[in-house]
Order: C-alpha cells, then sequence, then structure tokens
C-alpha cells in the first residue's frame, strides 16, 4: 500500500468509460474513475447510484458507460437499494448459486443531495445494518443536477439558486453538516474523507482500504463542480489542493473508530485563497464585507481544530 | 399428504413463504402485516429456511432492497399494510418499470386519517396503477393457495411483473380457520428455482438497471409494460390450471357464485364475499334469485370477462371497500362500470362504499342491497347510483 506505483495505477483499464455527458472539469467523474481503479482486477463489482449527474450522465438508454453490473433506483435509497444487492449475494453464494471463487465488491456512488439529505436515512439503515459495501458520496455541496439549490453540504454563505446573493442576503445561513463524522458515529469500520489530489494517492489507497474492508465503509469525496462553483474547468486541481491546504476539507481516516489525520499542510493558507478562485463567494470580497471572511476562517478554525482533538485521543 | 390444520391468515402466508423457501426478504413492521416477517425471523433462527432477512429502517426502503435483490439474481419478497405501502409508492412503480418479478404480502389495511388499524382497501387501490398485479382472497385458504402461485405468475418469461397478494387485515390475517396445507416438495416443485436471463450478479455478463430514457424511448418502455401485464391474464389462468392438478382447488378472474340464473348479483372482493355468500344462501331459500361475483384478480383487470359474467342479470351492486374521492364512485365502481359499458352490458350498476376502517358488513346489509335493487328494477324506483352503505344514522 505504501509502494503505490502511480502510472501502474493509472494505466489499470477504466471501469467508466468514455463517451458520458458529465461536465468537461468535474470532480465527479474524475473521483469515481479513481475509486473504481481501486479494484482488484479479476474482481466484479456491482457499481449503486443515486439519482443525479452522475446517473442521468452515465446511463442514458440505451447506452451505459459503465463496465460493471450497474444498478440506479432512485433519488433517495441508494443505501437500501445496494444493500438489497449484496444480501443477493450472500443468500446467493449461501446456496451455491455463484460460484466459490467468484468475488464480487459493492460500490455505490451519490451526490450530496442523495446522500446529506433525501438519502440519509437510507444511507444511515445500511450503515448500521453493516453491510458489506462501500458508500461514496460525492460532495460538491449543492444540488447540481436541479441547478445549483442548496443543500446540507453546501458551505455557509454560498451563492446558490435557494440561497441567492441579494440586497438582503449572503448566501446561505447554516453551517454545512459534517457527514463524516455522523457515519463514523454509526460505529462502521471505515470511514474516510478524501478529495482528488495531484497524486491520487489519499483517494485511492481510501477507496482500496474501503473496499477491501469487510462491513459498511463510507468515502466523503469532496467533487467540484465547475458550474456550481463557478470556476475555470482546467482550476479543478488547484481547487482541490487548496481546500486542503486551508483545512477547509481535511483529509482524515476513521479506522475501527481510530481518528487519523492523513495531512497536515505545513503551513495552513488562509481560507480566502480557497474561496477567491470561485465564483459562489465573490460577495464575500465587497467592501463591507470583511467581517464574513473572519467568520467562514473562524469555523474553518472551529472544525480543524476539533478534529486535531479527535485524532489524538488516545483510545 | 396434504394435511389438514388451522392458522391464521399471517400463519398461512408465513408458511406459504417457509415452502418457497426464498432467497431474501427486507420488511418493516406494520399492523396487521407484521406477523409474517416475524414469523420468517423466526424460520430463519431455527434454520428452517435459507431466506437472508433485511431489517430495514422504512417501508421505502424495504421496497427499495427488494428491487436491489431481485434485480441480483434472488427470488425477493416484502410484507406490509397501510401507510407502509404507500410509503413504497414511489418504489412499487419502480419495482414494476424495472420488470422485477418479485412478491408482496398485503395485508389491507385503511389509510390515515384519521388513523385506524383496520381493514379496507384504501392502500392496494392506491396502488391500483402502479404496475402491479393485484390478487385478493376471502379466506385463509385462498391467500395461501394464492402465495403459491404468485412467482409462477411474476416470473414466468411473458410476465416479469411483481405481484401483491392481498388479504384483509385481521378479518382473516389475524382469525383462525381451518387451512388444508400441501407438502413442502409438492410446493416447492410447483414454484421451481428462479432462474433468471439477466441479472447483476452474473460474471462476465454485467447488466445495467435503471437508465435515463429521453422522450424517443421511455414511451415503447411503458407501451412493453402494458402488454406484460396483458400477458398476464393468461398466466394467471394457465398457474392456477397446473394448481387445480395439485390442490384440487379452482381459481380463475373470479368466483361465479349462484349466478347463473340471478337477476341480482353482487360484486365484490376479500372477505366480506364470505358474507355475501351466506346472504344469498338464505335469498335464494326464499326463491330470489341473487349470487355473487367474487373478484379474485384486479389487476390485470379482466374487464371482458366481468361484462360477460353479468351480461344476463338485471342489476349488479358494485361493491367498493374503498372511496376514491373522485366524486363519482369507488374504484370498481368507475371501472366496472366501463367494462359494461364498454362490451355493452346495459343493465342496472349501483355503487356501494362499504366496510371503511374495518366497518362491519353484514348480512342485512347485503339484504338491504337486494332489496333497492329489486325495487329499482321492478318498480322502476329510482335508485341513487353511488351511495354509501352501514353508515351511522
Amino acid at each position: 500500500m505504501n509502494n503505490l506505483n502511480l502510472k501502474e495505477i493509472m494505466n489499470k483499464p477504466e471501469r467508466l468509460a468514455p463517451g458520458h455527458r458529465m461536465c468537461a472539469g468535474c470532480g465527479a467523474t474524475i473521483g469515481v474513475r479513481a475509486v473504481l481503479r481501486a479494484l482488484h482486477e479479476g474482481d466484479y463489482a456491482v457499481i449503486g447510484n443515486a439519482t443525479g449527474c452522475l446517473e442521468v450522465s452515465t446511463y442514458m438508454y440505451p447506452y451505459t458507460a459503465w463496465e460493471d453490473s450497474y444498478i440506479h433506483n432512485a433519488f433517495e435509497n441508494a443505501g437500501a437499494t445496494l444493500s438489497g444487492v449484496e444480501t443477493a449475494y450472500k443468500a446467493l453464494k449461501k446456496k451455491g448459486k455463484i460460484p466459490e471463487d467468484v468475488n464480487y465488491k459493492f460500490i455505490t456512488f451519490g451526490g450530496d443531495g442523495g446522500t446529506y439529505d433525501i438519502g440519509f436515512q437510507s444511507l444511515s439503515g445500511a450503515m448500521e445494518r453493516n453491510h458489506d459495501m462501500v458508500y461514496v458520496c460525492y460532495d460538491n455541496g449543492a444540488y447540481m443536477n436541479t441547478g445549483i439549490q442548496r443543500s446540507s453540504a453546501t458551505p455557509m454563505y454560498a451563492d446558490t439558486t435557494t440561497t441567492p446573493v441579494g440586497s438582503q442576503s449572503n448566501g446561505k445561513m447554516q453551517n454545512r453538516k459534517d457527514l463524516a463524522a455522523i457515519i463514523a458515529e454509526h460505529d462502521v469500520p471505515y470511514v474516510a474523507q478524501t478529495t482528488l489530489t495531484t497524486d491520487f494517492k489519499d483517494l485511492h489507497r481510501k477507496s482500496e482500504k474501503a473496499i477491501y474492508t469487510e462491513g459498511a465503509c463510507f468515502l466523503n469525496m469532496m467533487a467540484p463542480c465547475p458550474r456550481g462553483w463557478q470556476y475555470d474547468t482546467s482550476e479543478i486541481m488547484k481547487i482541490c489542493k487548496l481546500a486542503v491546504d486551508t483545512c477547509y476539507w481535511p483529509l482524515f481516516e476513521v479506522d475501527h473508530g481510530k481518528w487519523i489525520l492523513n495531512y497536515e499542510p505545513k503551513k495552513k493558507l488562509p481560507i480566502e485563497d480557497f474561496l477567491r478562485e470561485q465564483g459562489r463567494f465573490k460577495h464575500l470580497f465587497k467592501k463591507g464585507n470583511e467581517d464574513l471572511l473572519v467568520q467562514f476562517q473562524q469555523e474553518v478554525d472551529r472544525r480543524w481544530e476539533n478534529l486535531l482533538y479527535r485524532c489524538a485521543r488516545e483510545d | 399428504m396434504p394435511k389438514k390444520d388451522r392458522m391464521s391468515g399471517n400463519e398461512a402466508v408465513a408458511y406459504a413463504i417457509k415452502q418457497i423457501n426464498p432467497d431474501v426478504m427486507p420488511a418493516f413492521p406494520i399492523t396487521p402485516s407484521t406477523e409474517i416477517p416475524q414469523m420468517v425471523s423466526s424460520y430463519i433462527a431455527n434454520g428452517e429456511v435459507d431466506t437472508e432477512f433485511i431489517p430495514v429502517e422504512s417501508e421505502h426502503s424495504s421496497m427499495s432492497a427488494a428491487i436491489g435483490a431481485q434485480a441480483a439474481g434472488a427470488r425477493t419478497l416484502t410484507a406490509t399494510s397501510s401507510a407502509g405501502l404507500a410509503l413504497m409508492w414511489e418504489e412499487l412503480l419502480l419495482a414494476a418499470s424495472n420488470r422485477m418479478p418479485l412478491a408482496l404480502a398485503l395485508v389491507n389495511r385503511t389509510l390515515s386519517g384519521p388513523i385506524n388499524i383496520n381493514c379496507d382497501h384504501t392502500d392496494s387501490m392506491g396502488a391500483r396503477d402502479t404496475g402491479w398485479i393485484q390478487i385478493y382472497a376471502e379466506n385463509n385458504q385462498e391467500v395461501y393457495d394464492n402465495f403459491i402461485q404468485a412467482y409462477p405468475i411474476a416470473e414466468h418469461k411473458d410476465v416479469h411483473l411483481p405481484i401483491m397478494i392481498c388479504q384483509d387485515g385481521f378479518i382473516t390475517s389475524h382469525a383462525v380457520e381451518n387451512i388444508e396445507l400441501m407438502d413442502d416438495d409438492v410446493v416447492k416443485e410447483f414454484v421451481g428455482e428462479y432462474e433468471p436471463e439477466e441479472f447483476l450478479l452474473n460474471p462476465g455478463k454485467p447488466m445495467a438497471v435503471g437508465p435515463y430514457a429521453i422522450s424517443a424511448y421511455a414511451m415503447e418502455a411503458r407501451k412493453n409494460q402494458e402488454i406484460a401485464l396483458e400477458n398476464s391474464k393468461d398466466v394467471i389462468w394457465q398457474v392456477a390450471k397446473e394448481y387445480e392438478k395439485i390442490s384440487g382447488r379452482k381459481y380463475g378472474f373470479f368466483e361465479e357464485y349462484r349466478t347463473k340464473d340471478a337477476d341480482y348479483i353482487m360484486l365484490i372482493m376479500g372477505s366480506a364475499a364470505g358474507t355475501a355468500k351466506q346472504a344469498v344462501d338464505e335469498l335464494r331459500e326464499q326463491g330470489k334469485k341473487v349470487g355473487v361475483l367474487k373478484l379474485r384478480v384486479f389487476r390485470p383487470f379482466p374487464a371482458k370477462e366481468i361484462a360477460a359474467a353479468l351480461s344476463r342479470c338485471k342489476a349488479v351492486a358494485i361493491m367498493d371497500r374503498c372511496e376514491s374521492y373522485n366524486g363519482n364512485g369507488g374504484p370498481l365502481g368507475s371501472e366496472v362500470t366501463a367494462a359494461l359499458f364498454r362490451n355493452k352490458v346495459m343493465i342496472e350498476a349501483v355503487n356501494y362504499i362499504y366496510g371503511l376502517a374495518g366497518r362491519d358488513f353484514t348480512v342485512e346489509n347485503v339484504f338491504d342491497i337486494f332489496a333497492q335493487l329489486d325495487d329499482a328494477v321492478t318498480s322502476g324506483t329510482e335508485i341513487e347510483q353511488y351511495q354509501y352503505i352501514g353508515l351511522r344514522k
């Protein structure tokens, strides 16, 4: 695991074929391909998917971009649907209907709408029942498929179509939900927060760990959306790096209850560096809104300190 | 050898499940169907079945997980009632449109409000246009027999549709009656192994389920689904014929009870048919030509067959254990009158709403209804075409 050969990993056959209809510069597609690269060759997979951009753009009848078996059911039930698939696997294996040497893995993808919000109950149920599956949330911080409405993953002060900035509004009024922590509190074997880093090692390692750890595992993967965040499509990797280096999106994992910090920037950058790149925060840089930036920084710091505390705790 | 026993309707369904030994059962408790997943859980706990039970956190998730399991290649079922079925509604449509031949043991209960746990058909009637096959039972023997026929109908290659086996909450689900049970091996052979043509867990042959389809394709998918439902009519007949061979019990779209020379027929579904038959027997002794048409298969709706069966009578009382709030009658009232009109059977057809939320339906109610029909036909008295029976005065 420590000696990841990036070139070798990147040259593995793609399990999400090109030709799908996702936007250029979309973090979800890049992230999904990276997760699937963590599947060992020879292993089969069933991919689940909540309704969202990823689903409507990758499986449009009569074409599918998925090389593996794939099931989309509805918006709010990716957790429950894949728990049915995984249970069927157990039942059919027990009856000898699937050869013993055949190995299936179960991975489901959902956006933050399908995961943090409408699919939260279904996700919580699947995690608590500890099905042998991985739920990957590609968190782009709003309902992008329906046109950039706020979600409980949207950060405070973001400009969305249901929290528009106006003369009486500075965007979203509430902080975002800390979903990785909430799922960790389900006492599942493995939870990790990750995003697209330049070497892809963090995402690859965590995907592999989640896929090959028995039981319910959860990955919260920040996946920027060029339409919703309003950045230049070529800037995606820079934005991800700034999210990590400002500690807006820390990289950590919770392995069988143990909180582990995976990356601590040598120099924690000010949150402005991350926000400045995105059109959804441009009102924060207007004269008179300096206090909003201060508040944003305070919230990032509070969460970062909280994470450091959790990771420092000896069990 | 078949064995005589006595059990409740829920026990009868659970017993059929044990004999079939399906692969996966996700379920969430709700009165009055709760006993079914409880009993299956006990079978599992005692090693009597191989079934994997998923204790989901809601009925929406039970139907979602059922779709996942069935798509994966497992024979799947669930059980529910009332609000549980209502919560599943979106997923009922997906089970049917994804052509999943899974089974649902429905124990009919009314919907809120006011909240009430007793029987009427509001729950299944609310799901009548979701694409499911719906079969109703008068008593415990019938719900047992219907459940054993469920998979051979649903899984037939010309059908591939989900099936709802309905029985009346408490009236049959909790009442203990005599029943004849078949041998396990006879049931197993009748139901057979589930061998799907395409499924998710088919190594080397991946499958994709649940596409987005643009307008250029989606309408054909709907039409194909409609054709499958029409196909199920023949299959329901074939399966009933085969079932008669092993059980000696005869089934069809409906049962015609003393209707041959009847002037007046009561068309009714579920346990209340027993009450109607009792009343008919008493009226026949007084020389009244009355009969009962007990509808067993509501979806697909056997419109032509119903019209033909009613074509020789003078009037029909169409009994709905459900209000449909269209201002014009209950669901059976609308569909049966449409069937009569389309097949040019121009008889008096009166729609009665009865037994809502567990209100008793009595032999006296049946006497009153037949008396009304007779009055209308013989004296030409104007009759209210859509009315409630058994309301408090």
